[in-house]
């Protein structure tokens, strides 16, 4: 499983860097929102990775997986999605003023930098 | 009154104008006003105890490792500049409410004005050198908020800079001072620097600390060569100038030299430089100010060349100059700032300021006439005024100072004197005397009490001291006076010590040949007009334009705009940071055993990879690109299931549908496609960043997942008191609502800020220009279905409504024992109103929606801090949480904990925050047109509302 989940998260992290590197606001933010899955799915997995023993006290419970890295993960899931609807509203805003959603500021198109 | 609440009180006096902007002068001046008076009253209840020689200390720990303590103290000379500080801080209040025009922001004024007088208080209340440099920052920065304060007149941007340029500068050349200082004595606490004269006298380190404080207080009192500041601040309201320039901020420095007179003093080092600069600023400045046609510019150079004579007297080291230095910065700060007053009245009701247009005023404004007239001769120290007792003073101490030779320093202060004398008289008689003119601008005549009253009070105060020194004045000079020398003084002031005294015959010369030169103004204007003199503004601009433009190229090429390239700098840095750490540190192989690999996570996997490379393939095709992140966030969230985390598992799929909802809403109004514009070179580049990122983070995490922990987790904690210290089995849950309840306020406050951030955006898109133009003129580009809001969906979802609310209670109320919790309660409710603005439309919706989301955000901090603050009713620290069992009947035992309520406050802000941001959205379909029923479907009868 490790593997797996490590992999996903470097799957997503790349997908996420060469998003935010495009130059029009939309792949932008997909590619934050790809950003944000893959931070989640790290910090989660940074509590170490169990099957089938939920945070959840019972008393016929084998263990516990790690409570805290989850509690962390879940208002950041939360905020995580304030950010988006924030960018997506400023990204929204900056095209609707200017009629144009690339995120540099330059006049021309720029194709190298 | 104790006085870190005395220093604390003008910034409390601050907050309120600024906010209260739209409630008008009456009400920013009366607030701001009620503060200083309060401050005032601290200070005056403190005063008995201060002249029975007391010293007033308050000490709090602040950063105690770094020397940097609260302290404050109250001793003679604090008293005396508090004084000065709080009571003409009040008259200024009361004249800047007349003199400011409606169309200014007075909130703002106020604000600015009470956090000058908080800052100056700070300085003169400080017994810590770190927390007076704290201060003496605040007062430069403050001063060129209210120098600037005119900000559409270009001279005030410039005088503001150049002032915070000059004052800073020297502010950082104090700071150097104050820490060598400090080092010496062993201590930043004045109460222990003071004690210390012969060490710090005798230390190597002496001079460089005395130049280096020396500079900070030249900067701040315009002594020269650092004077060319202050007439350049001239561009302040007059309020402004009468304030900071006469009374209060140029005289920090001179308090600072008073305040450290007993250390740095009574040295040949101290003399010659403190006595040799007062002395040059007070020629020099009285000199300027004669051929000065502007009223203000003509009081500025004044004021600096006043300056310059306490500076002097300060320079001398000895007891006696010392008290004379003391008596002049009173009599000089009531003088002047009358002065300033009148020359704004004369601005405001003239129009003019320029003494050339002037003349004759005397007729059409007698009480200013009045006024201005008992100013101006104690200005020019002529008896009976106080300014000819202190000047008296000085000119007696002058005369037997020995300075190069036996009368130099007598004659050149008698110069200074005449020059004095002069300037005075040219600002009254131009101004006044002379003729009716009928070319003034405006037609002036005397203005309302308003304006002036407080320099009248003033001026009172020059005549009472001027004619009863002994009881009117002596008893704060004395006080003062032991304060600074650390000896016990008494002053003996009298207007008339005989014939005798040199000082006597020094003063008739003064004033004989000030009016000799008065009579001598035009040919001698002729001739400093024709003398080529160097132009300060041109030499500063010199000599910052480099600097300035350095770093405006330095900017310009780090910062051109392209915020990709910034990004990629941004991620390379980090993996090359990561990959240094890496490499310089040492890896054992991981011990954990892996987790086996099932089949149907694995299937899972294959999923999220198609879906991921699929967005990064497709990602031009916005709407597939949108389809494929849901199916990424399914994965996810199913993968938090398989995983262990129940709670996150709902989080992330109730968070999945509204982001996704959200983004499809926004693309409606954004291009459909991305254009391909990148060449291949930058996209094979961009392609190696994002793979070596993802081999970096991916690598990380598989090698901390294949490692135990290096210390042991606090998670065990966590588990073993979650039921019995939080009385909850969710241990996610009751981390959130209760160990970590702090955190989780902090992140609902985020949150809620984040919406209104958009709700801000809103306002701003909606408010007109260009973007709500074209809102107004928008064409769907697709055209739009006969049937947006479908029967069946519309039916469905109104009836499944009552349902999902139920749900969201139930995963409330579940949520302290099993998962679920306000989060998740508030994403679940927001998804069924969403699914109401889906199916039925915006207008309908929007109409049916009662209770603003803001203010259900609101509602939802207040309960969680209230919550919170509950905890101090029981005498416990702030979100101390509490539970108990409640059995009713019908019902199992149920547990009832404080945290549920900051659970409900978490909840009602979740489901604020992420409707507003919907809903946001939907306001601005409705400004570009898009239409819906506000009827309930045709087809169904009766009234139903949604809500």
């Amino acid at each position: 499983m490790e593997l797996l989940v490590a992999s996903a998260v470097g799957m997503m992290t790349a997908a996420g860097v060469y998003l935010i590197l495009r130059q029009r606001t939309f792949p932008v933010i997909v590619g934050l929102a790809f950003l944000s899955y893959a931070v989640n799915v790290f910090i989660f997995a940074s509590g170490r990775l169990t099957v089938d023993l939920p945070p959840i006290l019972t008393k016929t419970a084998l263990g516990y997986a790690d409570p805290l890295t989850q509690a962390l993960v879940l208002t950041a899931i939360v905020i995580s999605f304030g950010m988006t609807a924030v960018i997506v509203m400023m990204s929204l805003g900056a095209y609707l003023e200017s009629g144009d959603d690339r995120i540099d500021m330059t006049d021309t198109p720029e194709d190298d930098t | 009154m104790s006085l870190a609440l005395i220093a604390a009180l003008p910034f409390l006096g601050a907050l309120l104008p600024g906010l209260m902007i739209r409630s008008g002068r009456n009400a920013a001046s009366g607030f701001a006003a009620f503060f200083n008076f309060l401050a005032l009253l601290g200070i005056a209840l403190n005063t008995p105890a201060v002249l029975r020689g007391e010293v007033i200390l308050a000490q709090f720990n602040w950063l105690p490792s770094l020397g940097l303590n609260a302290n404050f103290r109250l001793d003679g000379l604090g008293l005396l500049f508090a004084g000065l500080i709080l009571g003409i801080g009040l008259l200024i209040n009361f004249y800047a409410r007349a003199y400011l025009s409606k169309s200014d922001p007075v909130g703002q004024f106020y604000t600015y004005l009470m956090l000058f007088q908080g800052a100056m208080l700070g300085i003169v209340l400080s017994d810590n050198i770190l927390l007076l440099l704290v201060f003496w920052e605040m007062t430069s920065l403050s001063s060129f908020l209210l120098i600037g304060y005119w900000k559409h007149l270009p001279e005030g941007r410039q005088g503001a800079r150049m002032a915070l340029t000059v004052t800073g500068a020297g502010g950082l050349a104090m700071i150097g001072g104050m820490l060598i200082l400090g080092n010496i004595a062993g201590s930043y606490d004045l109460s222990v620097i003071l004690t210390q004269k012969a060490a710090i006298q005798a230390s190597d380190w002496y001079l460089p600390a005395l130049i280096l404080i020396l500079i900070g207080a030249f900067t701040k009192s315009a002594q020269f060569p650092f004077h060319f500041w202050l007439p350049h601040a001239m561009s302040a309201p007059t309020p402004v100038s009468a304030y900071l320039h006469s009374a209060t901020m140029v005289k920090a420095g001179l308090f600072l030299m008073a305040r450290m007179w007993p250390v740095l003093a009574g040295t040949p080092e101290w003399f010659w430089i403190v006595a040799t600069t007062g002395l040059v600023t007070m020629i020099m400045a009285a000199k300027i100010a004669l051929f000065k046609d502007d009223l203000k510019a003509l009081l500025a150079f004044s004021t600096i060349s006043h300056l310059g004579l306490i500076t002097m007297l300060l320079g001398y080291g000895t007891k006696a100059a010392a008290m004379a230095a003391v008596f002049h910065i009173i009599n000089h700060a009531t003088f002047k700032a009358a002065l300033f007053m009148t020359a704004g009245i004369v601005d405001h009701e003239a129009h003019t300021r320029d003494i050339t247009r002037l003349g004759g005023l005397r007729k059409l404004m007698p009480i200013t006439f009045g006024i201005t007239t008992i100013a101006t001769l104690s200005m020019a120290g002529l008896p009976p005024f106080n300014g000819f007792l202190s000047k008296e003073m000085m000119l007696e101490e002058a005369s037997h100072t020995l300075w190069l030779a036996p009368w130099a320093m007598g004659a050149l202060a008698t110069i200074g004197a005449l020059f004095s004398v002069a300037y005075s008289f040219r600002f009254l008689g131009h101004t006044f005397l002379g003729p009716v003119r009928d070319d003034y601008p405006h037609t002036p005549h005397d203005p309302g009490f308003g304006l002036w009253g407080a320099p009248a009070l003033l001026t009172v105060l020059v005549v009472v001291i001027g004619a009863a020194p002994m009881t009117s004045a002596a008893w704060l000079v004395d006080a003062a006076t032991t304060a600074v020398t650390g000896e016990p003084a008494h002053a003996y002031i009298k207007l008339w010590h005989g014939l005798e005294p040199l000082a006597l015959w020094m003063s008739v010369f003064a004033v004989g040949g000030g009016l000799v030169l008065f009579g001598l103004h035009q040919p001698l204007l002729a001739l400093w007009d024709r003398t080529p003199r160097p132009e300060a503004k041109r030499i500063f601009d010199g000599i910052i334009e480099p600097f300035a433009a350095l770093s405006r190229g330095l900017t310009g090429a780090l910062h051109d705009g392209a915020l990709t390239r910034y990004l990629a700098i941004g991620v390379v840095a980090i993996v090359a940071l990561g990959a240094y750490a890496f490499d310089s540190g040492t890896h054992l192989p991981g011990t954990r055993a892996p987790t086996p690999i099932e089949i149907v996570p694995a299937f899972g996997w294959i999923l999220l990879l198609c879906a991921t490379l699929g967005v990064v393939v497709a990602h031009h095709n916005r709407f597939v690109s949108l389809v494929m992140l849901g199916v990424v966030g399914l994965i996810v969230s199913v993968g938090f299931a398989y995983l262990s985390a129940p709670d996150l598992a709902l989080t992330q799929i109730s968070v999945e549908v509204v982001t996704i909802v959200l983004l499809l809403l926004a693309l409606n109004f954004l291009p459909k496609a991305t254009p391909r514009e990148s060449s291949t070179p930058r996209r094979l580049r961009d392609g190696a960043i994002a793979g070596i990122t993802g081999l970096g983070a991916g690598g990380l995490i598989y090698a901390l997942m294949m490692r135990d922990f290096a210390f042991p987790s606090i998670a065990g904690f966590h588990l073993a008191n979650a039921k019995t210290g939080g009385g909850g089995t969710n241990v996610v849950n009751v981390i959130l609502v209760d160990f970590r309840g702090y955190d989780t306020f902090g992140e609902i406050v985020v949150l809620g800020i984040a919406a209104l951030v958009i709700f801000a955006l809103t306002e701003a898109i909606l408010r007109g220009g260009p973007a709500n133009d074209r809102l107004l003129n928008w064409t769907p580009r697709a055209p739009q279905a006969g049937d947006r809001h479908p029967v069946m969906m519309v039916v469905a979802t109104r009836m499944i409504f009552p349902i999902f609310v139920m749900v969201g209670i139930f995963i409330f109320l579940r949520g302290h024992n099993l998962p679920g919790g306000g989060f998740i309660a508030g994403l679940i409710v927001a998804i069924a109103l969403v699914l109401q603005y889906m199916a039925s439309g915006f207008a309908w919706a929007a109409a049916r929606q009662k209770l603003e989301y803001h203010t259900m955000i609101g509602f939802g901090v207040l309960i969680a801090s209230a919550t919170g603050a509950g905890s101090w009713l029981a005498g416990r620290p702030f979100m101390t949480t509490n539970y108990t069992y409640i059995h009713l009947p019908p019902l199992e035992e149920f547990e009832v904990a404080t945290a549920a309520l900051f659970d409900l406050g978490v909840f009602l802000t979740v489901l604020g925050a992420v409707l507003l941001a919907l809903s946001s959205i939907s306001r601005i379909a409705t400004r570009a047109g898009e239409q819906g029923s506000a009827e309930p479907l045709d087809l169904v009868p009766g009234k139903e509302e949604a809500r």
